[in-house]
C-alpha cells in the first residue's frame, strides 16, 4: 500500500491567490511570444499596430501591477490530484473560492460574478470558482488557472455533428464560429477545440486545449496538429484580423483536443480566448 | 502624427486608408459628426459616462416609469466598459470596451433622445445602426486588450448612480486623447463589414 501524502488545503488556497493575481497582471511569457509572431506575420497596418499596443500593454500591466484587460473574468481551475494525496485542513472547494477572493481583492481584479443568471447579484469577491477535478494515480497536485473573459466564452459554441458530416463539417463549423463572433471575440483568438466525448466532455475539453503551454504548440498527435495547422490559415482567410478592423492573422494558436466518442456521436466543442490569455499552472 | 512604432499612451491608432487622426472634443459637434467616416483614426477628449448591460436595463426601467436619467443624453457620450478597481493613487483601474452588442436592445431609445456618440467593441445590430444613422450618431470602436493603456487616458472619475451595481455603476469620465477608430459613421458605412472585406482569401 503507498504512502499517503498529506497536503494541507491552505497550500492550495494560497497558490491559487498567487496564480490569481499573476495570471490577469502579466502575460505568459510564451503568449507574448505567440503575439510576436502574429505581428511578424501580420499584412494589414492597423493590425500590426493592434499587435503593438497589445504587446505594450502587456508590458504596462505588468510594471504598474494592475489587470491587462478590465474584465478579470471567471477563475477557472483544473485540479488534478494524485490519490494518493489526503488532503486536511477543511474543505478543499472552500479553500479555493477563499483563495480566489483574497488575490481578486489584492489584486485590485474586477469581482465580476452574479450569483443566479436570474437575480443577478454581484456576489461581491468574484467566487465561486469554477473548478474541474480529474484523480490520478501519484501523489502530486497538479493546479491550472484559466482567467476565462465573458466576451470571447459568449461566442463560443458547441454542436453535435454527425459521423457523416466528419472532419469537413468539423472545420466548418470552427470557421462559421469564427466568423459570427468576429470582432466580439477580441481577436487575435487562441481556440480550443473538444472534439468527441459526450455532450459534456467536449465542451471541458476545449476550455483544456486553450491551457496548452505553450500557446500554439503543436498537438502531440500528428494528425491533430495537421488539423490545427489547417484551422489556423481557415481562421486567418476570415480576414477579421487583430481587434476586427481587418487583416491576417485573426487566431495565434488553434489547440484540438480529442476523446472517444460513441459510434453514433461527433460532438464538437468550440472555446475562443480573447488577446488577454491568462494561463498559469503548478505541480504542488 | 505619430508613428506606427509610438504606441504609448494617447498615441492616435493609424487610419486604415489615407484619412488624418483628427483630435475630437467631446460632445461632438454636428459638423464632425457628419465629417467623421468609418476606419477614421480619432483622439477623444471630453467627457463621457460609462455604461454596461445592467446600467442600461435601468436606464430602461427610468424611460418607462417617465423619471429622468443619471445624466442629460442629448448630445451625450456612452462608454461601454466595467473598470477595475482603483488602486490607492489611480484615478480608475483597467477601463478598456466591452461587447457593446449586449446593449443593442437599449441603444435606439437612448440615441432617440440624442444620444451622440458610443465607444465599445464588437458589432452593433441593424436596429442600432438605423437609430444611428436617423438620429444622428457614430460608434466608435476601441480596443479590448489595451485596457491598461487607455486607463491611462482617463484623467478623472467619479460615481454618479448606481453605485450598488459595482463595476457597472455609472460613472462620469474625463479623458483625453483616447484613441478609438470609427466603426459606425452616420453615412451607413461599418468599419467591420470593409476592413475584413479587404483583407478575406476566399
Amino acid at each position: 500500500m503507498p504512502e499517503l501524502r498529506t497536503v494541507d488545503v491552505a497550500e492550495i488556497e494560497d497558490t491559487v491567490r498567487k496564480l490569481c493575481v499573476e495570471a490577469n497582471h502579466e502575460l505568459r511569457a510564451d503568449h507574448v511570444a505567440a503575439l510576436e509572431r502574429g505581428r511578424a506575420a501580420e499584412e494589414s497596418p492597423i493590425g500590426r499596430e493592434v499587435f503593438d499596443r497589445l504587446l505594450e500593454n502587456a508590458r504596462v500591466s505588468a510594471a504598474e501591477r494592475i489587470a491587462f484587460c478590465q474584465d478579470t473574468g471567471y477563475a477557472v481551475v483544473f485540479l488534478t490530484l494524485g490519490q494518493d494525496v489526503h488532503l486536511t485542513g477543511g474543505s478543499l472547494a472552500e479553500a479555493i473560492d477563499r483563495g480566489v477572493a483574497d488575490g481578486y481583492r489584492e489584486g485590485y481584479l474586477r469581482a465580476s460574478l452574479v450569483r443566479s443568471p436570474v437575480d443577478r447579484v454581484n456576489t461581491g469577491d468574484n467566487t465561486p470558482a469554477m473548478v474541474h477535478y480529474d484523480i490520478v494515480p501519484g501523489s502530486a497536485i497538479e493546479l491550472t488557472l484559466l482567467v476565462k473573459g465573458a466576451g470571447c466564452d459568449n461566442m463560443s459554441a458547441l454542436r453535435m455533428l454527425t459521423p457523416a458530416a466528419g472532419v469537413e463539417g468539423m472545420k466548418q463549423f470552427v470557421v462559421e464560429t469564427i466568423e459570427k463572433a468576429g470582432p466580439s471575440a477580441s481577436p487575435p483568438v487562441t481556440v480550443g477545440i473538444g472534439m468527441g466525448g459526450t455532450f459534456d466532455r467536449a465542451a471541458v475539453l476545449a476550455k483544456r486545449a486553450l491551457t496548452r503551454d505553450p500557446t500554439g504548440s503543436p498537438s502531440p498527435d500528428p494528425k491533430l496538429a495537421e488539423l490545427e495547422a489547417e484551422l489556423v490559415d481557415a481562421i486567418n482567410a476570415t480576414g477579421i484580423g487583430p481587434a476586427g478592423f481587418g487583416g491576417t492573422v485573426t487566431t495565434v494558436a488553434v489547440h484540438v483536443e480529442s476523446y472517444p466518442t460513441h459510434i453514433a456521436a461527433f460532438p464538437v466543442a468550440i472555446n475562443l480566448d480573447c488577446h488577454s490569455h491568462r494561463v498559469r499552472s503548478v505541480t504542488l | 502624427m505619430t508613428g506606427p512604432g509610438d504606441v504609448s499612451d494617447g498615441a492616435p491608432l493609424t487610419p486604415n486608408d489615407s484619412n488624418s487622426t483628427s483630435s475630437i472634443r467631446l460632445p461632438l459637434e454636428e459638423t464632425t459628426l457628419r465629417e467623421l467616416r468609418a476606419g477614421d483614426s480619432v483622439l477623444l477628449s471630453g467627457t463621457v459616462y460609462t455604461a454596461r448591460d445592467a446600467a442600461h436595463a435601468r436606464f430602461a426601467e427610468a424611460i418607462a416609469a417617465g423619471e429622468p436619467l443619471p445624466f442629460d443624453v442629448d448630445g451625450a457620450t456612452i462608454y461601454f466598459v466595467g473598470p477595475t478597481p482603483a488602486r490607492p493613487g489611480h484615478v480608475i483601474g483597467s477601463a478598456g470596451p466591452t461587447t457593446a452588442s449586449r446593449c443593442d436592445a437599449y441603444s435606439p431609445m437612448l440615441v432617440e433622445r440624442g444620444l451622440r456618440s458610443m465607444i465599445g467593441k464588437g458589432r452593433r445590430n441593424q436596429a442600432v445602426k438605423d437609430s444611428m444613422r436617423a438620429h444622428g450618431c457614430i460608434y466608435f470602436g476601441a480596443i479590448e486588450g489595451t485596457a491598461a493603456l487607455l486607463s491611462q487616458c482617463i484623467t478623472s472619475a467619479e460615481i454618479i448612480a448606481y453605485e450598488d451595481l459595482g463595476a457597472e455603476a455609472v460613472r462620469k469620465l474625463t479623458i483625453e486623447d483616447f484613441p478609438a477608430l470609427v466603426v459606425n459613421d452616420v453615412h451607413g458605412a461599418d468599419l467591420y463589414d470593409d476592413g475584413p472585406a479587404r483583407w478575406r482569401r476566399r
